[in-house]
């Protein structure tokens, strides 16, 4: 291959980076800009990230919360039915197990807004018009972390000798003792890595928050999308790009365990 | 509106306990009967719980789709989707009334061409985009290029509405670039609140959803294939065409499949970059929900957005049978 081909070619690879990028990079930019003003530079400054941090916005401090603590609890109950649902869909039948691999990939092949849509009729066929907001959000994100964590767990499960378990149960385990001491040590890394997939996939969730949450509560998703429609200041920057690097950190550290376990 | 905020009826109670019940039973027939758990009971919180969640309220959204709102079944609704004049012609009283609506009603057509179109814009612009960048990536001459592959992978995760929010600063009518185009001579340049806008917001969000899988395709394939073309007297272009391009299909097809369908689906990105002048599909859905409360519409159109969705997926699985592209 010739210099010249091979430097249009980076050239090329170097101009898509700058499209993924560029809005990212004016973004960070934005939110060390005194001015309030995107077209004009007035210099450098820490206030909107004094002003983020010092809990003054009632909004985004509300809005971090609620992104965080779904989040977490989440990420906690669908690594457990996820761990589980693995480990018996494992240990099932072709027909069952067929079965229950169709019910994990379907949220995946409908469009987040059906899927948003759906629960939010769900919970007002169940609890009345007025039961949207925490709770219901925390169920739907929930609902579609658990399946990345099937996903995540069950090809750990599929590297491991099938017998291992009833052997252990032969030998007088109890099945609480056999899953703690023989399956979950085969599986750990599958299991941190859908924990952390279903961290990401929770903190970046729009839409279907969007539908579930109702009116009177906010993630921060929402918060910026209420936002974007209306004049904001620094601290939208500053939250967004704060958020951009903690997304950013995560996802490296995902990719990098996942290409470890491969 | 009232109808909705009602609690179940007890008989629905009932029946879920019943049902609750007759699962635990069962349970625990089966450990008493195995004297031991089977290791399938393990994921039966599980089952039990993506089908509260993911089984349930699709039953929801067809029940809400094929009644009225007083709940009797309606084909109505889906008409009505079709034919958006299907109603009032139905309930008109007058022949020059009926002559009135006698046309087809677009009004829900409409959003649903522009999605379309839209999403068929933005596939078409994320492949020529993203071929070449997955190409030179792959290029096993290109030293260290398949590192940047990380860098293309991230945006995939990244949240849309903060990327879109970061898109929104640019094209701003006060952003950087759009002060640059009018001082550089496009005195009326704008790119808010236009299709062009929602367009370039969507090919930078779906354009890693292109790049990767064909990525992972072309950098899997066996080099021995081009040497092989070349020693045969192929030129580079010609073992491109002949070679490599037919190989990189299941890749591409997946790459489509990711890119069209959110594309097609979206609402977020037609509010925050075009100002929803022009209604898509995704915005339809959503209004009819929030603004209108019409459940039953908002429920026939998701079920017709969900046929077109599986109908798209069975055509393109067709195309990649062993899903080597890897998506979805």
């Amino acid at each position: 291959m010739s210099k010249t081909s091979r430097f249009f070619k980076w050239i090329w690879l170097v101009i898509i980076l700058l499209f993924l990028y560029l809005p990212i990079l004016v973004m960070m930019v934005q939110s060390f800009n005194s001015g309030k003003s995107i077209s004009s530079w007035d210099g450098f400054t820490f206030h909107w990230y004094e002003e983020l941090f010092s809990g003054r916005n009632k909004d985004i401090v509300s809005a971090l919360q609620v992104t965080l603590s779904v989040a977490v609890i989440a990420t906690v109950v669908s690594t457990v039915l996820g761990t589980l649902g693995a480990i018996g869909i494992h240990g099932m039948k072709k027909r069952p197990q067929a079965m229950m691999m169709t019910l994990t990939n379907l949220p995946n092949t409908m469009p987040d807004i059906v899927t948003g849509v759906s629960l939010m009729l769900l919970f007002i066929f169940m609890a009345g018009g007025e039961s949207r907001g925490y709770v219901t959000m925390l169920l739907a994100h929930i609902t579609f972390d658990t399946p990345y964590v099937i996903l995540s767990v069950l090809p750990k499960l599929k590297q491991m000798n099938k017998h291992t378990y009833e052997a252990a149960l032969d030998l007088g385990a109890t099945p609480g003792y056999a899953l703690r001491h023989v399956i979950i040590p085969e599986c750990r890394q599958g299991i941190v890595t859908g924990a952390m997939l279903a961290f990401t996939l929770s903190i970046d969730d729009f839409t279907i928050s969007y539908f579930t949450a109702g009116s009177k509560v906010q993630n921060l998703s929402m918060l910026i999308y209420s936002a974007a429609r209306r004049h904001v200041d620094g601290t939208f920057y500053a939250v967004s790009t704060a958020m951009f690097l903690v997304l950013l950190i995560l996802l490296l550290v995902v990719n990098r365990n996942t290409a470890e376990a491969d | 509106m009232s109808r909705f905020d009602v609690s179940l009826p007890w008989w629905a109670w009932v029946l879920m306990g019943l049902g609750l019940a007759a699962f635990v039973a069962m349970v625990a027939v089966s450990i008493l009967r195995n004297r031991g758990m089977k290791r399938s009971l393990f994921a039966s919180p599980y089952a039990l719980w993506m089908i509260l969640f993911t089984i349930v309220p699709l039953v929801i959204i067809v029940y809400y789709a094929l009644t009225d709102s007083s709940g009797n079944f309606t084909w109505d609704n889906l008409r009505n989707f079709w034919d958006s004049n299907y109603i009032r012609r139905m309930s008109a009283t007058s022949d020059a009334a009926r002559a009135r609506y006698a046309v087809r009603g677009m009004s829900n057509m409409d959003p649903l061409i522009y999605s379309l179109w839209m999403a068929f814009l933005c596939t078409v612009i994320c492949l020529v985009l993203a071929y070449p960048t997955a190409l030179f990536m792959a290029d096993r001459k290109m030293k260290r290029a398949s590192s940047l592959v990380i860098l293309f992978v991230v945006p995939m995760w990244m949240n849309i509405t903060l990327r879109t929010y970061a898109m929104r600063i640019l094209l701003v009518d006060d952003g950087p670039l759009i002060t640059f185009l009018r001082l550089v001579g496009f005195k009326d340049a704008q790119l808010m609140d236009t299709p062009a806008a929602v367009l370039i917001g969507m090919v930078y969000n779906f354009l890693p959803f292109m790049i990767f899988p064909i990525y992972t395709v072309l950098s899997k394939m066996d080099p021995a294939l081009q040497e092989a073309a070349s020693d045969l007297g192929a030129n580079p272009g010609r073992s491109l065409i002949k070679v490599t391009m037919p190989l990189s299909i299941p890749g591409v097809v997946s790459g489509i499949t990711m890119v069209f369908m959110p594309a097609v689906t979206t609402f977020t990105l037609n509010v925050m970059l075009g100002g929803s002048k022009r209604l898509m599909l995704g915005n339809l859905i959503e209004q009819t929900f929030t603004k209108q409360s019409n459940w039953n519409m908002g429920s026939a159109m998701s079920l017709v957005m969900m046929v077109l969705i599986l109908i798209s997926l069975t055509i393109l699985r067709k195309a990649d049978p062993n899903n080597e592209g890897g998506g979805l």
